[in-house]
């Protein structure tokens, strides 16, 4: 059962079209981020982009999130193309972007502020999502005291306090060590199980793509473009102790090969 | 969070008055064991007494410099501050007003302030001007810097959640702009006070710089360090008020990080 072609989701919430970036130099030279690529997520699907850095794949983010205008192509969320920034979604990049005069509370809430959402209900809203994140009691805490697990999380519910159909993640447990990496992970997938968001999820990390998506799109060096898209049909719930099963194996490994075939991965010379 | 590192305020405070007695017993001891002469070098005690025996022309003196003083520092802060932060957001602007502004801080303010005179006459004009012109550069780069480290990222963020510039500049620009701002707003201060006296040296008939120069014209050495006295008095009570300030306006967490960031300096 290797997927070899890319599966359409039978009722997509984005739709990337011939989307490619090139960036025109300070002299005039232009590089090539993005190959024309096409892609389709469907509503409540979490795909998964994994690439080596520098392939492009924030570029796609970007562009899918309008904060990047692409140079050819289009992207339609729910059936309208995007025009500057869409901000009917929640972003977490791999940085937390926390304001660090702000209280953890007043963190998750500048979100509500932007949008003029009623306070009060935020407020509530704000507190349960740090409750489960972990972080009751940290509210009135500024983030310079909290360890960066934790100010991701934060970061987390930030992105999730208008409860957005749509959710953009830019490796945003790249900066964090393995094991709070992988608690991460847990909560994650926690937190989607309850509402089944929309969730493109960008990283480099092979096992963490599988562990995480449905399906996972494996991306070339740049200019960046997808070599092939994996259909992950491990169930869920899924446990940490998934990743030591042949299905998991079968499927990072397939990425690995794919990777060794683009020369991104080597074995050592003997 | 950190009161365990913290020594006790009182003690705290006990080092600078120690170490200002300390000073002050040296000065007293030498010039009674060598025998100085009082134009050279008046002791404390009799700095003292001039600085009582000159009250009747050091009080209204010291209005008149202070008011300098507030209203140059004053302009340099409404100037400085959004002209700072208009460098940072319009190209057009920073490319036209930063040769300019380079400029007149090339200007030597001590050739500049006859001109003033000439321009303003001997009154508070020139004098605030000359204090203006000396005070505004720290503010207005000191902004500029500070607006310009918000992390673009989180602009970006924020764009994506449907912020307008405002939204930006309110809740991101400018409380991460506001440690520079007041490390410049220090810098100014001190500044605004020798501008102030530069002012008086030219032309005045009033005000401490006048004070000082007339008190040198006499060799009334005591009367020269009370005028000095009071100026560094003014000076420090100055900065000390923008330290308050500092402390009413800019949150905790950054004042700590400015702290940090100076302590490995």
């Amino acid at each position: 059962m290797t997927a070899a072609q890319p599966l359409l989701p039978p009722d997509p919430l984005v739709e990337v079209r011939g989307v490619s970036k090139v960036f025109v130099g300070r002299r005039g030279a232009s590089v090539e981020a993005l190959r024309p690529i096409d892609l389709e997520i469907g509503r409540g699907e979490f795909l998964a982009v994994v690439g080596p850095s520098g392939c492009g794949k924030s570029t796609l983010l970007s562009i899918v999130a309008g904060l990047v205008p692409a140079s050819a192509g289009e992207v339609l969320i729910d059936g309208a193309p995007i025009e500057g920034p869409y901000s009917r979604l929640g972003i977490v990049f791999q940085k937390d972007l926390l304001l660090e005069w702000r209280s953890v509370l007043d963190n998750v809430l500048i979100q509500a502020e932007v949008r003029r959402m009623d306070m009060v209900e935020a407020r509530v809203r704000a507190r349960r999502l740090l409750h489960l994140v972990g972080l009751e009691g940290f509210e009135r805490n500024y983030p310079s005291e909290l360890s960066g697990g934790m100010r991701q999380r934060v970061a987390i519910c930030r992105a999730l306090l208008h409860d957005p159909p749509l959710l953009l993640m830019d490796e945003p447990f790249a900066a964090l060590d393995a094991i709070t990496r992988d608690q991460m992970c847990l909560d994650l997938l926690s937190i989607w199980s309850e509402r089944r968001q929309t969730v493109l999820f960008i990283t480099h990390s092979i096992p963490e793509a599988v562990f995480l998506a449905d399906r996972v799109a494996v991306m070339s060096p740049r200019p960046g473009a997808f070599t092939d898209v994996l259909e992950v049909g491990l169930e869920r719930p899924r446990r940490l102790a998934v990743r030591e099963t042949e299905g998991f194996t079968r499927h990072s490994g397939r990425i690995r090969e794919l990777f060794e075939a683009q020369g991104i991965l080597r074995e050592a010379r003997t | 969070m950190n009161g365990a590192s913290r020594r006790p305020a009182a003690l705290g405070a006990l080092y600078p008055v120690v170490a200002v007695i300390v000073v002050l017993a040296l000065w007293q001891g030498a010039v009674t064991l060598f025998d100085i002469n009082v134009a050279l070098l008046p002791a404390p005690g009799q700095v003292l007494s001039a600085l009582i025996g000159s009250r009747a022309a050091l009080v209204p003196y010291s209005e008149v410099t202070l008011v300098e003083i507030l209203v140059g520092f004053g302009l340099g802060v409404v100037i400085g501050v959004p002209l700072g932060a208009l460098i940072v957001f319009s190209d057009p602007v920073r490319r036209a007003v930063y040769p300019l502004l380079v400029a007149s801080q090339m200007v030597p303010k001590v050739a500049i302030a006859p001109v003033f005179v000439v321009w303003f006459g001997t009154g508070l004009p020139s004098k605030f001007l000359v204090a203006f012109l000396i005070s505004f550069f720290p503010i207005v780069i000191s902004t500029a810097l500070g607006m310009g480290s918000a992390d673009p990222d989180m602009v970006r963020l924020l764009r994506s959640m449907g912020a307008g510039r405002l939204f930006v500049f309110t809740r991101l620009r400018l409380p991460a702009a506001l440690p520079s701002i007041f490390a410049g707003l220090k810098v100014a201060m001190s500044l605004a006070v020798v501008g102030a006296i530069v002012g008086e040296f030219v032309a005045a008939n009033s005000g401490l710089g006048y004070f000082l120069l007339f008190a040198n014209g006499q060799v009334d050495t005591p009367a020269v360090f009370a005028g000095l006295v009071v100026l560094t008095a003014i000076g420090v009570v100055l900065y000390f008020l923008v330290e308050v300030v500092e402390r009413l306006v800019v949150p905790a967490p950054l004042r700590r990080r400015a702290e940090e960031s100076t302590a490995t300096m």
